[in-house]
């Protein structure tokens, strides 16, 4: 963008003219952004080989990361940071109770399951637009402050929703034990199961739990139907929210959380635009409600408690909030630990610790042993509180430090100046 | 009229740990400019300090007692606490048994000494920091505190009772003329709320009566002139961060017999002390005072059978919907200052 400005006017007629022909030649966008959708795309549809390196039944195979469930919470809590990032890292306005979109978008999405029908779509739609009512109602009033004020008014609102599902809306939300599918659903527009058959969510017919297994040699790769939809449902969102931050519309959000006085000097009223903003990422945590209900049709009030909102806020944060690919990375790296780094107990540390001398082991175990397994909650949070303290810009801004540090001892100033934390 | 004092007995005791907490929060944000999310940790971590205190004092040693026989005949073994030997037995178990409240004298310094160390350590490095990353770093630190205490104390509460003497309810109705049996009321809360008055009594006097208290004001209202003049304040402030730590861990301390600590309990009490202070009004140590035994007695009344007759689950949202209104209909809250958190 500065290049253009300073080439000489002999020069720009060739300047300006490549990035439109970039933008012409991909969905509207620009090379570098086509290019990191497209390796974001690559990248999540061939996961269920790229988190799968290890041979089954290997010592490293409980690092496999390449099940079904595990990969459909990756992009589920993908979009749902995303969207979190489109309000906390363009406007700065930082929500402690996002958690509420996407439980909403829950119930929404498994009354659509059983009232209307099976099928996943409907399903769908309903919860990303009941959660966009709900957020809108909530943003009205929330968005008059901001803040701490702001943060405290959508922390109030959430413990609300979540109070409420737990004791007054037991019956539409099912209080503690939440709800599931049941065979006596009505689902007025699909027909009535076979006796004995249980309600599964479906795509015209194709189950979520579906999966094609493929066995090459020592590995095993599952192909799960759930996963591809929400997969692309994430693609769809990442690209979105590209298009988002690009446009105009995307820089008023930025001109929110740089100025918001400057802005009000001009004329221009900030509310409209953060209200928009907001409920946009009220929609993905209800897409994401909704494809958690797709995947396992069960609703629980836990996911609106505030820790729910606390960890999309890590997520996004971890990996970089403002840039484009951060939410995914943090969410990625959170439900990575949670699942796999959780599941590390003492004999596997031992495992890997016994080329050691066995003096060593016991002090190595002994020091590993507190970050692992149950205590990952704690590497979590030194790993956060060091990104904070260090990298605001997140994992995405230490990979470009790593990168430009790299690069310079190539010699390359040039391009190692130009690497600005995406903002 | 019994059920109302009933109630706002009930609220009483949850309010002055509210009132604890938010205290120190506005300490911290009046005097340092910092959202604390990490204050609920050193709630917990006062609550642990107890726990400690009264896991030394129980330390013993197995002796063989030649008095006493097993049913097969051998002598048998017991357990007996160093502070017997070294108190003498009744004097010892006198001590044991008022755990708690000497685990206050414990706790003083540990927790100052904690707060001073947190805010050179970590918190003076964010005052030029937007407040987002004060709340979130403050957040990774209350997250890793809670997850030392669990590694260190496990996952479940730990029964701490309180002395015997205080154990058990009395009578309040009876002693102001109502029936007897109409407003009983358990010792130890009662305890609970004149020490937290006392506490509240004493930081205010402390700030109000004392030349310390009256620089730390200054430095409240106008830093830059009060550095201007050639006072330290970063040290007072750093000081001030410490005793807020302070009060936070005895009002945790005490709350120990209340209800059991447990690794999260700070976390519980973090979300509902901030919509404490925002409702009282950031900055404004009276207000956060007036808000904390407010809410609490709201939250009491909400929880009376005849309202909730009338508005189901209305207990259990009350202190948000209070928190909604007030922030709508006063923005800065009950008694908040001008120019507070406004940008």
């Amino acid at each position: 963008m500065t290049d253009q400005t300073s080439n000489t006017g002999a020069v720009r007629p060739a300047t300006s003219a490549a990035p439109k022909a970039k933008s012409a030649g991909f969905l509207g966008l620009t090379g570098k952004d086509a290019s990191l959708v497209v390796l974001v795309a690559v990248l999540t549809l061939l996961a269920p080989f790229i988190l799968n390196p290890f041979p089954e039944g290997s010592a490293m195979a409980q690092f496999n990361a390449g099940y079904p469930d595990l990969m459909q919470r990756f992009v589920i809590f993908g979009i749902f940071a995303i969207g979190f990032n489109i309000l906390f890292g363009l406007t700065g306005y930082l929500s402690f109770g996002h958690a509420a979109f996407l439980g909403v978008g829950s119930y929404a999405g498994i009354w659509s399951m059983k009232l209307l029908t099976l099928n996943v779509i409907p399903s769908i739609i309903v919860s990303v637009a009941v959660a966009g009512l709900f957020s809108l109602l909530v943003g009205w009033i929330s968005l008059r402050r901001s803040g701490i004020y702001f943060s405290i008014l959508t922390l109030a609102f959430a413990m609300m929703s979540f109070a409420l599902a737990y004791s007054v809306l037991t019956p539409i939300t099912g209080g503690e034990t939440g709800l599931q599918l049941k065979y006596f659903d009505p689902r007025i527009l699909d027909g009535a199961l076979a006796q004995g058959e249980t309600p599964r969510a479906n795509l015209f017919g194709l189950e979520m739990g579906a999966s094609y297994e493929m066995q090459v040699g020592a590995w095993l790769f599952t192909f799960n139907a759930g996963y591809y939809i929400a997969a692309i449902a994430m693609l769809v969102a990442f690209y979105l929210s590209i298009r988002i931050f690009r446009s105009p519309f995307g820089m008023m959000l930025r001109a929110v959380k740089s100025n918001q006085n400057r802005l009000n000097y001009t004329g221009i009223s900030p509310k409209p635009y953060t209200l928009a903003a907001f409920v946009i990422s009220g929609m993905y945590a209800g897409l994401a409600g909704g494809l958690l209900v797709a995947m396992d049709t069960q609703v629980g009030a836990e996911r609106m408690f505030w820790t729910a909102s606390g960890e999309v806020v890590l997520m996004t944060i971890l990996g970089g909030a403002g840039t484009l690919i951060g939410p995914v990375l943090g969410a990625g790296f959170i439900k990575y630990m949670e699942n796999i780094v959780s599941t590390i107990n003492k004999t596997t540390l031992e495992g890997w610790f016994a080329f050691a001398p066995d003096w060593l082991t016991d002090v190595l175990v002994t020091i590993v042993y507190p970050f692992v397994g149950k205590g990952w909650h704690l590497t979590l949070g030194i790993l956060f509180m060091a990104v904070v303290i260090f990298l605001p810009g997140g994992l995405v801004q230490g990979g470009q430090k790593l990168a430009s540090m790299f690069r310079r001892k190539k010699g390359d100033d040039a391009a190692a100046s130009q690497s600005q934390p995406g903002e | 009229m019994d059920a109302i004092i009933l109630q706002i007995l009930n609220g009483l005791d949850k309010g002055s740990a509210y009132a604890l907490i938010a205290l120190g929060l506005t300490l911290i944000f009046g005097t340092l400019g910092v959202v604390n999310f990490a204050h609920g940790a050193l709630f917990m971590l006062g609550a642990f300090c107890a726990v400690t205190f009264s896991r030394l004092l129980q330390l013993s040693h197995t002796v063989i007692d030649e008095t006493q026989k097993d049913f097969l005949g051998n002598p048998l073994k017991v357990d007996v606490p160093y502070i017997y030997e070294i108190l003498g037995e009744s004097a010892g178990a006198a001590v044991i048994d008022w755990a708690v409240p000497l685990s206050l004298l414990m706790a003083i310094p540990v927790m100052i000494a904690i707060g001073v160390i947190m805010e050179r350590g970590l918190i003076k490095h964010f005052y030029k920091r937007p407040h987002a990353d004060q709340i979130l770093v403050t957040f990774g630190l209350a997250i890793v505190l809670q997850e030392i205490i669990k590694y260190f104390y496990g996952a479940n509460p730990i029964p701490t009772p309180a002395p015997d003497a205080f154990i058990g309810s009395f009578d309040f109705g009876a002693m102001i003329g109502f029936d007897a049996g109409s407003i009983v009321y358990p010792y130890w809360r009662l305890v609970y709320f004149f020490f937290a008055a006392v506490i509240i009594a004493a930081v205010f006097a402390f700030l109000q009566f004392t030349t310390f208290g009256m620089v730390v004001r200054a430095g409240m209202a106008d830093r830059e002139t009060v550095t201007l003049l050639g006072i330290d304040i970063d040290k007072r402030f750093t000081m001030m961060f410490g005793i807020a730590a302070a009060v936070a861990g005895l009002a945790g301390v005490m709350y120990t017999p209340i209800n059991s600590p447990n690794y999260h309990m700070g976390m519980d009490f973090l979300v509902l002390s901030f919509v404490v202070v925002v409702v009282g009004g950031m900055g404004s140590l009276p207000g956060a005072v007036l808000a904390g035994f407010l809410l609490g007695i709201v939250e009491a009344f909400a929880s009376m059978t005849q309202v909730l007759e009338i508005l189901p689950g209305i207990n259990q949202i009350v202190i948000y919907l209070v928190a909604i209104v007030v922030l709508l209909t006063r923005p800065r809250g009950l008694m908040g200052r001008k120019g507070v958190m406004e940008d």
